[in-house]
């Protein structure tokens, strides 16, 4: 405060001594009733202080003489929660997927629980929305299925896993055709145009012509006579436009030579039986369910 | 300051007579105490024509929900009506849905333009007689003097010893305030709430705590504000009269002491002459009438909220004197100039200000009438899934997801047929239902959102690019109705 405090000649108020361009502040006196406003938020404060957590201790802090505590009101809210959810849990634990999916109080459930437990679990590898990555990991949007895509089969996948640990996991695996020296060079050549020919992208009708022998032999057994694939053991068909290593010439030849033989982990163990169906019906749902 | 010096502030000091000691400080207080305000009652055109306005805006407030509006079953019966947990507002034949709220913006723009046309033409007419504060406060004060009497009788009154009587007559005039303030409070409640229903509900305990909370809310601030802040209100607390100066201009009539005919002002004897002096007599009846307790003759002031009442007290006075009404006035700033020149007086409503205020109204005017009238009752809203962008099916062609909401603003459910423009040899399904095709019909529940999610699959020779502009179409086939929404259909980059 300024030892000196000048008065605005016009108005008589006293001035705050700031003063802008010529411009100066009066110190316009507080109405009263806003002076008591004041005072009643300070009041209030201490009312506040005393009953609700306010101050630090060193073994703890004073936490007021409603004594309330944030973490019970939370565990009452998930309490309640879990009771308003009891219903649909009871439910889906009941049910089998198929009457689930029937059922549209518990399917909706389930979506939203199957779509946060995918969130969880599923993503890093399939992508939000099961739209899958470049690389062996497989779009679960689209209509085809290496293992099976009605509920049943989505269910046990997600139990036993592919080529995991358990005894019963889904297990398969294609042969090194180049590695283990079975086929030269030219021969894995040959054979990947084959494996072209059969969704009509061909480049060589020579080599599509040599490789027939190679497919019919080693290959067919499992990808089926016209490459429709062969789900008893994950075999991809190789007759449509899903690849799920890459459809090119070369891709084709480096998957035949050395083959990438994806492992999916097995869930069964991991996430409790009801997550597991909510998670079948969510990734049924994506669009390729069947 | 010099050693020795007064501490009055009457030594003449360099800085002038306008410096203050700290000493001289310490009398001055921290705040300003209130100085109670005793308006004197007061008869006149202005003031019938407050008493007119006031009968009817709180014959509106009062009344408006108690008007019925046939919608038909299962609807609210009410004509205006904002119901909270259904998500609609009714205005008689309008309804309004969350997502139209914009609506209600338009009428506060509305009102905003409204304001300031009004403003510019005729001043703080607004403040003076149609502000529920200027209203309210007008009411509480007509119950003041029925019980405690005019100006004179209530300063008695309140510096009167404790007695019996005084009580009596303030309880009586609390208690009336705090009927009045109920009522209010109630009748807020009812355009929010069916009103007969509300009104059985409140009185026999039925309503929700919340009812009774803001119930009780708006009664105390009806009571506290019209009853106690008063004029502090509009002086301490509204952000208008602090930006309405911006709206005046020299040509806005406001409440005027004509100073070139007042001044200088005296007492005047009768048979006196009038040569040589103004006509202001300085019987301080434009004080004792002001609701706000300020001296209309200094001129245009914040305080003041132009209700008129200087003028009728003036008027009387005028006539009691014999000389011309009209010493205070609704008056241009540029009249008062002109009349000092003895020109003429000239009114102008059409000025670059108030054709601009006229034409941005109209404006907005004409686009909530326009948006009205090509109200939809069919909508629809399409997102375009964001994971996956695309999937390409084993037979090579491309499907899109969308999540389509379908608005069915009918109180009637209704079939609606789904469409793609813009793409080829579109298959429509929709999860959940088995048909497909390039149509699909979908159900639309009456007043209601129905969210379906949609596949649409064409084959990859039908898309050009990365990204395809579609439009879907939702068509009743019974009313024709349509409506249309634009999107895009996205594949992989070629």
């Amino acid at each position: 405060m300024p030892t000196k405090i000048e008065k605005d000649s016009v108005t008589g108020t006293e001035t705050t001594g700031h003063e802008w361009d010529g411009i100066k502040e009066l110190n316009t006196p507080l109405p009263t009733w806003w002076l008591y406003v004041f005072y009643a938020t300070i009041a209030i404060s201490l009312v506040y202080f005393v009953l609700y957590p306010s101050f630090p201790g060193i073994n703890g802090y004073f936490g007021g003489v409603l004594g309330l505590q944030q973490r019970e009101i939370l565990d009452q809210q998930m309490a309640r929660a879990a009771e308003r959810q009891a219903e649909f849990v009871t439910g889906i634990e009941e049910a089998s997927v198929e009457e689930i999916v029937a059922e549209p109080a518990l399917f909706n459930f389930a979506l939203a629980g199957g779509r946060a437990a995918f969130a969880d679990n599923c993503v890093p590898c399939h992508a939000l929305g099961g739209a899958g990555q470049a690389g062996g990991y497989p779009v679960l949007a689209d209509d085809d299925w290496l293992w099976g895509g009605s509920l049943e089969d989505i269910l046990l996948t997600l139990h036993v896993g592919i080529r995991h640990e358990p005894a019963d996991t889904r297990y398969s695996e294609m042969p090194a055709y180049g590695a283990l020296g079975i086929y030269d060079a030219d021969q894995i050549r040959d054979t990947a145009q084959y494996v072209l020919s059969l969704s009509g992208n061909a480049t060589d009708p020579e080599a599509v012509a040599r490789g027939a022998e190679n497919y019919e032999f080693d290959c067919s057994a499992c990808h089926g006579v016209s490459g429709e694939g062969g789900r008893d053991f994950g075999a991809p068909a190789l007759n449509d436009a899903i690849w799920l290593y890459g459809g090119s010439e070369e891709e084709i030849v480096a998957q035949i030579a050395n083959p990438r033989q994806g492992v999916m982990p097995a869930f069964g163990g991991r996430l409790d039986e009801s997550t597991l169906k909510m998670l079948a019906v969510y990734v049924h749902s994506l669009g390729g369910g069947e | 300051m010099p050693d020795g010096a007064p501490l009055d502030g009457s030594a003449q000091l360099p800085h002038g007579d306008d410096v203050l000691s700290r000493e001289e400080q310490k009398s001055h207080p921290l705040f300003a105490g209130r100085v109670k305000v005793y308006p004197k009652a007061v008869s006149g055109q202005v003031r019938t024509i407050k008493w007119a306005v006031l009968a009817a805006l709180l014959a509106i407030y009062y009344i408006t929900p108690w008007f019925r509006w046939d919608r038909g079953p299962d609807s609210p019966d009410q004509a205006v009506l904002i119901d909270m947990a259904g998500r609609r507002a009714y205005f008689l034949f309008i309804e309004i849905w969350p997502q139209e709220a914009y609506y209600l913006t338009g009428l506060l723009i509305l009102g905003a333009l409204g304001l300031f046309l009004a403003t510019s033409l005729f001043g703080r007419i607004w403040c003076g007689f149609t502000c529920p504060q200027t209203v309210w406060t007008d009411l509480f004060m007509w119950v003041e003097r029925l019980i405690e009497g005019d100006r004179t009788a209530r300063m008695r009154l309140d510096k009167a010893p404790v007695t019996g009587a005084k009580i009596a007559k303030k309880a009586g005039k609390h208690g009336i305030w705090l009927l009045i303030s109920l009522l209010t409070g109630g009748a807020w409640i009812m355009y929010f709430q069916d009103a007969p229903t509300f009104v059985v509900r409140f009185f026999t305990g039925q309503s929700g705590v919340g009812t009774y909370f803001f119930v009780g809310l708006f009664t105390a601030t009806t009571y506290l504000l019209a009853g106690w802040a008063r004029e502090q209100v509009c002086t301490y607390m509204c952000p208008w009269p602090r930006f309405q100066a911006a709206l005046l201009d020299e040509e806005s009539l406001v409440v005027t002491y004509q100073k070139w005919r007042g001044e200088p002002r005296g007492k005047h004897k009768k048979g006196d002459s009038w040569d040589g002096r103004g006509d202001c007599i300085d019987c301080k009846q434009c004080v004792a009438v002001c609701p706000t307790g300020i001296d209309i003759r200094d001129g245009m002031q914040l305080e003041c909220i132009g209700c008129g009442l200087c003028i009728d007290a003036c008027n009387d006075i005028m006539a009691k004197v014999g000389r011309p009404s009209e010493l205070i006035t609704f008056e241009s700033e540029v009249n008062l100039t002109r009349a000092a020149q003895a020109e003429p007086k000239r009114f102008r409503a059409i000025r670059p200000r108030t054709i601009a205020y006229g034409v941005v109204l109209l404006f907005v005017s004409g686009l909530m009438i326009a948006g009205l009238t090509a109200r939809a009752g069919l909508e629809l809203t399409v997102n375009h899934d964001r994971n996956p962008l695309f999937v390409t099916l084993a037979d090579g062609s491309i499907r899109n997801g969308y999540q389509i909401k379908v608005l069915n603003k009918q109180r009637e459910p209704r079939m609606v047929e789904l469409s793609v423009d813009g793409i080829d040899g579109a298959v429509l399904s929709v999860v959940g239902q088995a048909a497909q095709g390039p149509t699909v019909t979908l159900e639309a529940p009456g007043d209601d959102v129905a969210t379906y999610q949609l596949f649409v699959a064409v084959g990859s020779e039908a898309l050009e690019g990365a990204e395809q502009p579609v439009s879907f179409v939702v068509t009743d086939p019974e009313t024709g109705e349509r409506s249309v929404r634009n999107n895009v259909f996205r594949g992989p980059e070629k």
